[in-house]
């Protein structure tokens, strides 16, 4: 605040304003990131202990007895409640915390301010006030996975009655309310940090940053911050009529309802309205998740493509178009609830539509990739890896908009195995790419190359591994959310056998993820205080942020601020010196800018 | 056991990572910057994601072939043998799409991988290009969008006039079945009706006096306890039972109102209805198309029928429906499978709590004739009138 307007190289700070209580958006951006990493750590970890449930149903073993002990892993064989909860445990920390927080946390915290050329973000308070909401209901969330009754059971959804009654579900009592708890404290945050960002894009923009010459990370961002600001709210509304139907006897979502013997006197309550109100957050919020990546991966293959992002302004168009069209699509998650036909039909149509600006983006991506010189970096890997993901992942979700086609494969791991590929290889591909390519910029060092390379074959090949079979366990018809498939061994061992031979390829491959990210956790570690020193610009980039020091300071120039004469992608523009010319570089003597 | 290969691999993982650095150092001393990708590096990745993406679709056509693209076995219903087909069209475009460019993404990233003395093509955007690649998708969906829109609407559609009723109520963790009886209408129902011989709720003069009473005799009960001088509470104790109390005497005075808005007149096509307790097999007939309602009892289940193609959740004070035409019996299938254990299922789809996984019902298709006397035998013992009659009598 005050202390921005002094001189920024010399300001001496304590331990707790520098490392802790900063208001300095890099330092906060790093806090983020290694937040998520914990938190991405953990939801992976749990993934993997109901893998090797699926994989090996109701064998004795060691790995869950350690980390479940006798209350929820007796004798080494998972406790069919625990599973409940482990499913929705890691729904919730992926989506929420290492997907939505984490990634948009880390990277708009880093890049905005950089980018546009900002001594920081327009506050510094709500910005520091933001992180540490999320980093209290990171707590919250991890906490609840202690509780005697176990965490939230009623999948990341929390669809009531399950999520609302006790007596359904042992997750349901003080598990279930930790989860609200920390979920509101997590939109807090996550309100805090949009309207940051949104502010700070719209008024700190350098002089020469106009709106068409920002990275398409910050217009990436931008939109998802506007996703979040006019979505979470209703998540918010939604939890908050859930935590008075468990607390005060309220009807919203309540209705006509015996359970464990018990005849309650709810009436007039409707489920599907809390539906509406989950999933009105919940579609956009699945770009909210995927615009952040797909902005990172772009200024990465430009970058290291050395040439133009082709389409810069049709990028812009899909980006807006997506957002736009993600607010009319959220009842596709809804068509065999019991909602009305006629509903499903307008909504078959709205998400359809989001193809064809999906479409537009992977075209582009491609005609990028041809006649360039792309130069494998890690991050460069990655991202080719998301586009890949976006296009397997996305092909599906055809499938699955289609009410018609929807009816036999809803619910099953037809959709685990799409939403997995779509939004979570490709958001985790993104954020990898996006750590490997700013890692210089937020630690001043760079992280080992061939071991980024072992991490991205190994994380590629086991994430296909997963979720690509994963596909014919749900053609096969295996609803999602079961324990086991025992129950099939009864009516069709042909179907049985298909589901079991995928399940243990998938439960390996799972594994084999999970040992690969240990690779990326030492070289992280390890760069951060051993990796070879970075020079200023590293990739030989075109945007602001490799204008700064190495070293941090605080306001992120030493002297004036950068003034801005051309867009950010005139990778090998001929008649350049170089294969890259600075977004400060000013236009020569009749140079145009059209693109 | 596991623990020693958990501990080797991390120490394997470690081993890597230390050859890695030694590597790297060894490479300072050689004088290479080793943060920069060289041309060898960089040949070699381009290689293996063109291999790759190789290797990705031999495994998609292997899967193919190994497992099959149609779905949950042969489709036993009308309906799921038009959803197969409208899937099979759907599955060959996406890998249609799914081929092309994710071939063409793997082919320039190997083709176009840097290399010494290669520039890149400045190249920022031709409008005429991409409003090609904007109307193409546009025009491929919405042929998509109108095939799916008939058959959503076929299927979602007013059944037949000939459409046979049936409910099927679900609860943890178990589905219960009540066919129409023969006036194909399902009587009148109330959750508050619901009690051992009532395991539906279905509301007739008499089921609504029964439960006025009893739940009359309960109130009474507890203000007993209550009240009852020579037993102290604890203060929890007290304030459940004084809750459960008032919960009970709303639903008393609701109850009151039901009754008297009851119909006797509507006694009759709840009295010839058949009801099935849980957890006895759903008998269908063959080419018969049914109209099928569902009741939830506790939390949102889903009736999921796999090899029918067909599937609603099931909603706690909601009705939903669906409605399908079986198209081969039981017995069909079984010689069709070559599988004498072979049935139909009824499976639950909706996360429900414990035993999610273990909800199920047995779906049983019969040819006329031998559906004809399994359903002359409902007939005579399940009529809800018949049971309801005799129930009283023995409850006290």
């Amino acid at each position: 605040m005050a202390a921005s307007t002094h001189e920024h190289a010399h300001h001496e700070e304590s331990f707790v304003s520098k490392y802790i209580f900063s208001q300095d958006h890099k330092m906060i951006s790093k806090q983020f990131l290694l937040t998520a990493i914990v938190m991405g750590l953990i939801a992976m970890i749990l993934s993997t202990l109901f893998r090797i449930q699926l994989g090996w149903p109701e064998q004795s073993s060691d790995i869950l007895h350690a980390f479940l002990g006798d209350r929820w892993a007796p004798n080494g064989i998972l406790d069919r409640n625990m599973y409940l909860g482990l499913v929705t445990m890691h729904g919730t920390i992926m989506v929420f915390f290492l997907l939505t927080g984490g990634l948009s946390g880390t990277f708009s915290n880093l890049l905005i301010p950089l980018q546009i050329g900002a001594r920081d973000m327009a506050s510094g308070f709500l910005n520091m006030l933001s992180y540490w909401m999320f980093f209290i209901s990171s707590v919250i969330m991890v906490i609840s996975l202690f509780v005697e009754t176990g965490p939230a059971m009623a999948g990341w959804t929390v669809y009531p009655p399950l999520s609302a009654l006790p007596q359904a579900v042992p997750g349901s009592g003080l598990g279930m309310t930790l989860w609200l708890v920390s979920m509101a404290i997590f939109i807090a945050s996550s309100l805090l940090g949009s309207l940051n960002y949104i502010v700070t894009i719209l008024n700190l923009r350098t002089k020469g940053m106009t709106m068409l010459r920002l990275p398409l990370t910050i217009w990436a961002f931008f939109v998802t911050a506007v996703l979040g600001v006019l979505s979470f709210p209703v998540l918010l509304s939604a939890a908050l009529l859930l935590i008075m139907d468990r607390t005060m006897g309220t009807s919203f979502y309540l209705s006509d309802i015996i359970v464990g013997g018990e005849m309650l006197d709810n009436t007039g309550g409707s489920p599907l309205l809390y539906q509406h109100l989950f999933w009105f957050l919940g579609h956009p919020e699945v770009y909210i998740v995927l615009l952040p990546a797909l902005g990172l991966t772009s200024e990465v293959i430009s970058t290291n493509a050395r040439k133009p992002i082709f389409g810069y302004k049709a990028m812009i168009t899909s980006i807006l178009g997506i957002g736009f069209l993600s607010f009319i699509v959220w009842a596709h998650h809804m068509y065999v609830t019991g909602m009305s036909p006629f509903l499903g039909s307008l909504f078959v149509f709205t998400t359809l539509l989001i193809a064809i600006p999906s479409a537009v983006k992977v075209f582009n991506y491609l005609t990028t990739l041809w006649r360039s010189t792309a130069i494998y970096t890690p991050q460069m890997l990655f991202s080719i890896a998301l586009v890949s993901t976006f296009i397997t992942g996305g092909v599906t979700g055809i499938i699955l908009a289609d009410s018609a086609l929807d009816i036999a494969v809803h619910d099953t791991y037809f959709v685990v195995a799409h939403f997995h590929v779509v939004m979570g290889l490709s958001a985790v591909f993104g954020m990898f790419a996006g750590v490997y390519h700013w890692f210089p910029k937020m630690y001043g060092r760079m992280m080992n190359l061939r071991i980024g390379y072992v991490h991205f074959w190994l994380t590629l090949i086991s994430g296909y591994g997963v979720f690509f079979p994963m596909h014919f366990v749900g053609i096969a018809g295996a609803p999602r959310r079961y324990y086991d498939y025992s129950v099939y061994e009864g009516f069709d061992m042909n179907q049985f056998n298909i589901i079991m031979e995928l399940n243990v390829i998938i439960s390996i491959f799972a594994i084999i993820g999970l040992l690969a990210q240990g690779l990326f956790l030492y070289n992280f570690f390890y760069s951060i205080y051993r990796g070879p020193k970075a020079v200023q610009n590293p990739w030989r980039g075109n945007t602001l942020e490799w204008t700064t020091p190495v070293e941090h300071v605080h306001g992120n120039w030493p002297g004036a601020l950068p003034v801005v004469h051309r867009w950010p992608y005139d990778y090998s523009k001929p008649g350049a010196d170089e294969d890259f010319i600075l977004q400060t570089v000013p236009l020569a003597e009749g140079e145009t800018e059209d693109h | 056991m596991k623990f020693i290969a958990l501990i080797v691999i991390v120490l394997a993982i470690l081993a890597v990572a230390q050859l890695t650095r030694i590597y790297e150092l060894t490479s300072k001393l050689r004088n290479r910057n080793e943060t920069d990708v060289d041309y060898r590096d960089n040949k070699m990745n381009a290689n293996l994601l063109l291999l790759f993406g190789i290797g990705m679709f031999v495994s998609y056509i292997w899967m193919i072939a190994r497992y099959g693209a149609g779905g949950n076995g042969v489709a036993a219903s009308v309906e799921g043998v038009e959803y197969d087909w409208l899937f099979g069209v759907n599955l060959i475009l996406i890998s249609a799409i799914f081929f092309v460019t994710n071939g063409l993404l793997f082919y320039f990233a190997w083709k176009y991988h840097a290399k010494p003395g290669a520039k890149a093509y400045y190249y920022t955007h031709n409008t005429r290009w991409e409003l090609m690649w904007t109307a193409a998708p546009a025009a491929v969906l919405s042929v998509i969008i109108v095939m799916g829109l008939v058959q959503w609407s076929d299927r979602t559609g007013a059944a037949g006039e000939n459409a046979v009723v049936i409910e099927l109520y679900s609860k943890q963790f178990d589905w219960a079945v009540r066919y129409s009886g023969q006036d194909n209408t399902l009587g009148k129902f109330d959750y508050k009706l619901i009690n051992t011989t009532n395991p539906l709720g279905l509301a007739t003069t008499e089921t609504i006096a029964a439960r006025v009473e009893e739940l009359k005799i309960e109130i009474e009960d507890l203000e007993a306890r209550i009240n009852d001088p020579n037993t102290v509470y604890s203060v929890t104790v007290l304030a459940e039972m004084k809750e459960s109390l008032a919960t009970k005497e709303r639903l008393y005075v609701r109850l009151l109102q039901l009754q008297e808005n009851h119909d006797p007149a509507w006694d009759a096509s709840s009295l010839d209805d058949i009801v099935q307790p849980a957890n006895i097999t759903l008998v269908l007939k063959k080419n018969q198309e049914y109209d099928m309602y569902f009741r939830a009892q506790d939390v949102i289940h889903s009736a999921y029928f796999p090899h029918f193609r067909a599937q609603i959740n099931t909603v706690p004070g909601m009705v939903t429906r669906l409605k399908f035409t079986p198209s081969i019996t039981t017995k069909e299938m079984r010689a069709k499978m070559k599988d004498n254990n072979f049935n139909y299922i009824l499976l639950c789809n909706k996360i429900c709590g414990a035993s999610h996984s273990n909800m199920k019902l047995i779906v049983e298709v019969l040819d006329e004739n031998e559906y004809d006397v399994w359903w002359a035998e409902q007939v005579a013992t399940k009529t809800f009138g018949l049971q309801a009659a005799s129930a009283p009598e023995s409850a006290e």
